[in-house]
């Protein structure tokens, strides 16, 4: 009993080292690869090729003068991040990575992260209330309506997942994939991938759906009045939802940790390769398209997403009853 | 809208009390283009006022140009849309020159035109890159960026300096071109069609760029006329005025080009008209390099245009002051201009740009008046920005083409 | 051209004082009945495009030939037959007004304001007139004759003057 409590221990630490790793090098890799984009090199001063960047960045936040605002409600104002990291950063603990290793296996796991993400949407209504500014109110009224709209898309969307695989359990959906006839369920559930990638974006507040933090209109948006570490918090938290949502698309869609060959002593090298280029994706879509207006953004997610989502989770039950 | 420091307290005794909601987009903003100050009156997210507030790049443009003198006044007028600062020493250089009566030499006409197109070349670029920029797409802000280096190492060959020219003078231009720099313009002319193709690609048919500019800002031509818009503005909105094509000026008589006009008044079909306005400019300077060999040899300069004065200080009425060593002092200033008033008005790459001066006798302006676009634009903002949600209102000042150097001079 | 003014001469005698033909033709009014006039070349004659209205200043002019301190410069402009008019008119010190044109063009709304910001001719009729490039509380009218280009010490501006006052204070 001790020794498997050791054991989680240890695992639970190793994993949120290299989950915060991750989110710190991928602030480095979107400003590389956007640099590359748009025809001008990155940061490529500290340390070789730029690769000191996250921790100078962390270090330069951690010694800044913390502000905080007059007028602002004190105690909502210092949680408020917290819950978004929270929330955000539990969903780690629940991806399997390969076939032996998945830190909390509940029944519910599928479920327990649609939760989170729901939790999450706390985090930005608060701040921008607590914020006593208008431009902070305004990013979190925005916030709070396109995240739990976007939510219902996004669950609607795995409910076909979990139609075929038969159970919410996240490690059983990656096994149902293994055993049926498609290998990964990207090939019958296309249109459930599209819907959810769409929704994720908008989940995480990212180009083009960030309005609530749009840099140029409401000088970002909900967090306008954090400084240093609290800051640090909110970016960590954004990019830690899309590690989250890639991490939850891989297992849903891509087949989690399988692949065309094993490769002895990594397990997880399919899980990462895939998790990897989720998260170009992201970041491709960020240096390409503009932003929408606000109402186009409700307008997508209620009028085309949320048909588009039910019409393939009838279509997938009335096959799954007929074979 | 009448005041907006008062909250409207004669409703306190009705039942249902509402007090508006107002947002202050202060002249700290990333995307007013300058300091502007925009005063709004929300309701939800939808605009129901809104009030500009101006004046804090007020420099005095007017008043220190009856201080100076006519050669000087050029390097005031850099400053006022400093952007595209060949255009404003070319308004104000045609305004002196029809007070004086001089006659430009062709050679200075020519090199003048090509100037000014370059300057609507980087006006445009850099209107593109920050319009895109407030509106999401990152990406076509740094390709502009790119080619506006271009263009501002050529300037840099062409007259020293990059941002504010100073080269148009009154009577002709400052020295002449180099052949080095008609190669390169000429290489330009060349590759920048296929640019102009770049930036197309990325938003021309982006179904999220036409939902943002599609239907926004929609100004009728009765409107826009009445209001007092020009340029781009005006021509999106289908009214064909052109001061290079109505009342032409410099070199524009000889060299064929169209003006491109929209039908709706929307915010993406003056979108179309800069791009294609990029695409003319492109051309018209082909065609004045073409023409440039046929006046090899001549002067750049009218043959009595004003020396440089050394004008006394205008500070306090205080008594002559005594030369200094090697300062040379002309004690009485002899007048090069006859007493008259004069009106000159050219396209500059935002709007009509005109210059009235009045003029008695002695070598400064008696008063000097700069009708700007910029000015008339922002006043017209509450019109257009009526009913629009927060979001359209950053692509309406983008639209407009705002430079807050020009509208407070 | 020569029609269009012939024919101003003569519906307008009472308005116009003199016509002069530099650059453009100049029309020199009066102030009473302008707005008719004003209305005329807009309605009837399609001056639909107000391009500047400015005022100036002629305190101790060398060539001056009237008695009045102020004029108002008005542009208009034809875009069906490319006419440009100038329009005068001149304002005395003392009874210092003019009509507004702003229910004619929009565009005479900010115009004005900076006529009055800059030499402190009102404008009668004019929805909102408030100073538009100083700020609100300033004193004087910057760009008449007898207002110096540098000011003094004691002429600063007030609220700058009393925030120094704080910041020496408080630090």
């Amino acid at each position: 009993m001790l020794e498997r409590l050791i054991y989680f221990l240890i695992a639970t630490v190793i994993l949120l080292v290299i989950a915060l790793l991750h989110v710190a090098y991928l602030t480095y890799a979107e400003r590389k690869v956007i640099a590359r984009m748009q025809q001008r090199l990155g940061p490529n001063r500290v340390g070789p090729r730029g690769l000191l960047q996250p921790i100078a960045d962390m270090l330069k936040l951690l010694t800044k003068e913390d502000l905080v605002p007059y007028g602002v409600d004190k105690p909502i104002f210092y949680i408020a991040p917290f819950i978004s990291l929270v929330c955000a950063g539990t969903g780690v603990a629940l991806i399997p990575i390969w076939e032996k290793f998945v830190i909390s296996d509940i029944n519910v796991g599928l479920l327990f992260i649609l939760a989170l993400s729901s939790l999450s949407a706390y985090g930005v209504i608060l701040s921008g209330w607590a914020s006593n500014s208008r431009y902070a109110f305004l990013g979190g009224l925005r916030a709070s309506a396109q995240v739990i709209s976007y939510e219902l898309a996004m669950s609607l969307a795995l409910l076909s997942v979990v139609l075929m695989a038969g159970s919410l359990n996240l490690k059983d959906i990656v096994n149902a994939q293994i055993n049926s006839p498609y290998k990964i369920y990207l090939i019958p559930q296309i249109v459930a991938f599209y819907v959810f990638m769409i929704s994720a974006i908008a989940e995480c507040n990212r180009v083009p759906f960030d309005l609530p933090e749009a840099e140029t209109e409401l000088v970002a948006g909900y967090f306008v009045e954090y400084s240093a570490m609290r800051f640090a918090i909110f970016y960590l938290a954004e990019y830690f939802g899309m590690v989250v949502m890639s991490a939850l698309a891989v297992t849903c869609f891509l087949g989690g940790w399988i692949g065309p060959f094993e490769v002895p002593y990594i397990p997880f090298f399919w899980f990462l390769i895939k998790l990897y280029f989720l998260l170009f994706v992201y970041i491709w879509v960020r240096a390409t398209l503009p932003r929408y207006r606000y109402d186009q953004l409700m307008g997508l997610g209620w009028k085309v997403l949320i048909p588009v989502a039910l019409i393939n989770l009838f279509l997938t039950a009335f096959l799954k009853l007929i074979f | 809208m009448a005041t907006y420091l008062e909250i409207n307290k004669k409703q306190a005794n009705e039942e249902k009390w509402e007090e508006p909601f107002y947002l202050n987009m202060g002249p700290q903003h990333p995307s007013t283009h300058g300091v502007l100050r925009l005063f709004l009156e929300l309701e939800g997210e939808t605009i129901v006022n809104c009030a500009p507030i101006i004046g804090y790049l007020h420099r005095g443009v007017e008043k220190l140009g009856e201080t100076l003198n006519y050669n000087q006044t050029i390097v005031l007028s850099d400053r006022l849309d400093y952007i595209a600062s060949a255009a404003n020493n070319t308004a104000f250089a045609l305004a002196f020159e029809k007070l004086m009566g001089l006659e430009v030499p062709r050679r200075a006409k020519l090199l003048r035109t090509i100037v000014c197109e370059m300057a609507r070349i980087c006006n445009h670029l850099l209107w593109l890159a920050t319009h895109a920029l407030d509106i999401g797409a990152m990406t076509v802000f740094l390709y502009c960026f790119r080619d506006r280096e271009w263009l501002l190492n050529i300037y840099e060959k062409i007259c020293g300096a990059r941002l504010t020219h100073t080269y148009v003078r009154v009577g002709g231009v400052r020295q002449d071109f180099t052949q080095e720099i008609i190669d390169e313009l000429y290489k330009f002319t060349e590759d920048f069609p296929s640019r102009i193709y770049d930036y197309e690609t990325l938003i021309d048919v982006n179904r999220i760029w036409l939902k943002r500019t599609k239907g926004v800002a929609v100004v009728p031509a009765e409107d826009a006329i009445n209001l007092g818009l020009t340029g781009p503005v005006l021509r999106g909105s289908g009214v064909p005025y052109d001061v290079r094509k109505f009342r032409p000026y410099d070199a524009y008589g000889e060299v064929d080009f169209i003006v491109p006009t929209g039908k709706n008044g929307d915010t993406y079909d003056r979108y179309r008209v800069r791009m294609e306005e990029l695409r003319q400019a492109n051309r018209i300077i082909r065609q004045c390099l073409d023409k440039l060999p046929e006046t090899q040899g001549e002067t750049v300069v009218a043959e009595n245009a004003p020396d440089l004065l050394i004008p006394e200080k205008i500070r306090k009425p205080e008594p002559k002051p005594v030369p200094k060593k090697g300062v040379i002092f002309k004690g009485e200033e002899i007048p090069v201009v006859p007493p008259g008033e004069a009106f000159a008005s050219i396209e500059s790459p935002k709007g009509e740009l005109a210059v009235y001066v009045v003029s008695d006798g002695s070598s400064r302006p008696w008063r000097l008046r700069v009708r700007t676009p910029s000015f008339v634009h922002i006043s017209a903002i509450p019109y257009m920005a009526k009913n629009h949600l927060i979001a359209d209102l950053i692509a309406i000042i983008g639209t407009l083409d705002i430079v807050l150097g020009d509208s407070d001079r | 051209m020569e029609e269009l003014l012939n024919e101003l001469k003569e519906k307008f005698s009472s308005v116009i004082i003199e016509i002069q033909e530099k650059d453009y033709p100049t029309l020199i009014c009066k102030r009473n009945g302008f707005l008719d006039l004003m209305k005329y070349l807009k309605d009837e004659r399609g001056f639909k495009y107000l391009i500047d209205l400015c005022g100036a200043d002629y305190l101790e002019y060398k060539y001056k030939n009237f008695e009045e301190r102020f004029e108002v410069v008005y542009h208009l402009y034809n875009l069906d037959n490319k006419i440009l008019l100038r329009l005068k008119v001149r304002v005395p010190e003392k009874d210092c007004w003019q009509y507004s044109v702003t229910p004619l063009w929009e565009t005479a709304n900010w115009f004005e304001r900076e006529c009055y910001d800059m030499f402190g001719i009102n404008f009668k009729g004019h929805p909102n007139l408030k100073r538009i490039l100083m700020p609100d509380d300033w004193e004087g009218h910057p760009l008449r004759k007898d207002y110096p280009v540098y000011l003094e010490e004691e002429q600063e501006w007030k609220t700058y003057k009393e925030l120094k006052e704080k910041v020496k204070e408080q630090s």
